[in-house]
């Protein structure tokens, strides 16, 4: 059984179209990456996935189950911008993690775990960081570390909740070149060691297909002025990477 | 070179800023002077010699009347009133700010009743606080609270969802209930803002007190204004009017510090986004 599961998806802003019957089917260790033209719905569909708009018609099943109504631990996210908590340092971000999603009374009442909780949790942030690549900085704030060294933390501090799914609405879009190739290793190496199944918009095609198993393509079949709106994206195109990419085992790409 | 870009030396710059200073107090001794020529008894502008006599009086001689030195009690009573009103201003602005800002239900039921509150004068209600709290120290106090607590929960409400809302759905990806969401997220990022908000107010609290203490009190910085007002004491007024001044300035620094040193993120985090 597959671990997201999309059918007769639709999405309309008042009378405007923006995605018609996507029907679509993702494994559990999937990296699938998301391209289309400016505008065609990659962010909205996302924001389905991560129940912060509802679909008009249509279901998303995780795991067979409808996804819960709002967002929640089991899916978790990086954005292009505004992802980490600037009043929080580097290790602060990624122990909010815990901080937040840890049970118990005074947890649940404070925001923060303690003791012998809190000591593991912050062994575990600074693995993560050093993960990343972010051993060095744990004590900065996210405004003195540069774009890539903050997408890095956001994926860190996205990792620490264990996610069943992480959502990435161009991770890596405002990044240099060289700095995009760094950190294309760090999003491989994370994706081959970790329970990661990966939805991932991008409108880089190198990057789509340098780093994903499955390439998927929203167009709109019908794209005129005169047409108001009638026609949403559908998938346009559906590729898997050949040789196919294993999850586990970086040698097979 | 264009006057936008020329900037002056950072030494040059203190003298500059020292300047007016300096020329409004020329420009009063040069005045006071040439009154003092004409009539000798004038008032309106008197003497530093005299304004220094009055300090004396008033700042360093106890009173034998009430045993107690004027400058040094109507300081205390009128800080005391300032304070107790701006501190439960700015506690109602947090906690229904935030309140109001997170809580959609809340803006629906709040928003555009604190919005109509806001544009009630005080000073209009201050007659209704007198009738239904007395004269005493609860109504000046409830005059500065009442003035300046709808503007502040406006103010934190517009603050709070001004956040990127990425940010509220990151925290919940995370595992946030609202509470910790407000706890976590929400409230250690509008408190420094809060202080930038609560400097803004300093103004209007003191005239709001000085207001009150005017009308109706037997102790405070107003009172003693307006009390030897009906003698034209321009050598105790000025000095009264310099010290508030003076007040609320240092104030307003300490709040500026507090800010820096309690959210040292801050400043960076404001300009980045
Ligand atoms: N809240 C909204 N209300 C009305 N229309 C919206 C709303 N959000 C998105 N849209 C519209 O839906 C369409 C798809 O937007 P979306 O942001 O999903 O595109 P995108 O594929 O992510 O584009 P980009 O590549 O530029 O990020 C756009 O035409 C946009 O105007
Ligand atoms: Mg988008």
């Amino acid at each position: 059984m597959s671990l997201i599961s999309v059918r007769h998806l639709w999405k309309e802003y008042d009378d405007k179209v923006v995605l018609e019957d996507i029907n679509l089917e993702i494994e559990e260790r999937a990296f699938v990456a998301l391209v289309g033209p400016s505008g065609c719905g990659k962010t909205t569909f996302l924001k389905m996935l991560l129940s912060e708009e509802i679909p008009t018609r249509g279901i998303i099943e995780l795991d067979g189950k409808p996804i819960p109504k709002e967002p929640g631990p089991d899916r978790g996210v990086v954005y292009q911008r505004y992802s980490v908590f600037p009043h929080l340092t580097v290790l602060g971000n990624v122990l909010l993690a815990k901080d937040l999603g840890a049970r118990g009374p005074g947890t649940r009442l404070l925001g923060r775990v303690f003791g012998a909780a809190r000591r593991a949790a912050t062994e575990k942030a600074r693995e993560l960081l050093a993960a990343v690549g972010l051993a060095h900085a744990a004590d900065k704030y996210p405004s003195q570390l540069s774009g890539g060294m903050q997408q890095r933390l956001a994926l860190a501090q996205a990792l620490m909740a264990e996610p069943r799914v992480l959502l990435l609405d161009e991770p890596f879009g405002a990044l240099d070149p060289g700095i995009r190739a760094d950190i294309h290793v760090l999003m491989r190496k994370l994706w081959h060691e970790r329970a990661l199944t990966a939805v991932m918009v991008t409108h880089d095609l190198p990057e789509a297909f340098g780093l994903a198993t499955r390439v998927i393509a929203f167009e709109r079949r019908r794209d005129e002025p005169s047409d108001g709106g009638r026609y949403g994206a559908r998938i346009a195109k559906d590729i898997g990477i050949w040789p196919p990419r294993v999850a586990g085992a970086p040698k097979a790409v | 070179m264009r006057l936008v870009n020329r900037l002056p030396a950072p030494g040059w710059a203190r003298v500059l800023a020292l300047l007016p200073f300096v020329a409004v107090l020329v420009l009063y001794l040069i005045a006071s002077a040439m009154r003092l020529a004409d009539n000798p008894a004038d008032k309106l502008l008197p003497s530093f010699a005299t304004i220094g006599d009055a300090i004396v009086r008033m700042a360093f001689t106890v009173d034998i009347r009430t045993g107690t030195i004027p400058l040094w009690s109507d300081t205390i009573a009128s800080l005391g009133r300032l304070f107790a009103g701006l501190g439960i201003a700015t506690l109602i602005g947090a906690v229904l700010g935030i309140a109001i800002g997170v809580l959609p239900y809340l803006r629906a039921l709040l928003g555009q009743f604190v919005a109509v509150v806001s544009m009630v004068p005080p000073l209009a209600i201050l007659p209704i606080l007198f009738i239904t709290m007395g004269l005493g120290e609860a109504s000046k106090i409830a005059l500065i609270a009442i003035g300046i607590a709808p503007l502040l929960i406006r103010d934190i409400a517009l603050r709070v969802t001004d956040m990127p809302p990425q940010q509220f759905v990151k925290a919940q990806t995370l595992g946030a209930s609202s509470w910790t969401l407000v706890l976590r997220v929400v409230l250690p990022q509008i408190l420094p803002r809060l202080i930038d908000s609560v400097r803004l107010q300093i103004g209007p609290a003191w005239l709001f007190l000085i207001s009150a203490e005017a009308i109706a009190s037997e102790s405070g910085l107003g009172y003693r204004i307006f009390l030897v007002r009906r003698y034209l004491a321009m050598d105790v007024i000025l000095p009264y009017v310099a010290w508030i001044t003076l007040l609320a300035f240092v104030m307003e620094i300490a709040l500026v510090a507090l800010q820096r040193r309690a959210f040292p993120w801050f400043a960076a985090a404001r300009t980045a986004q």
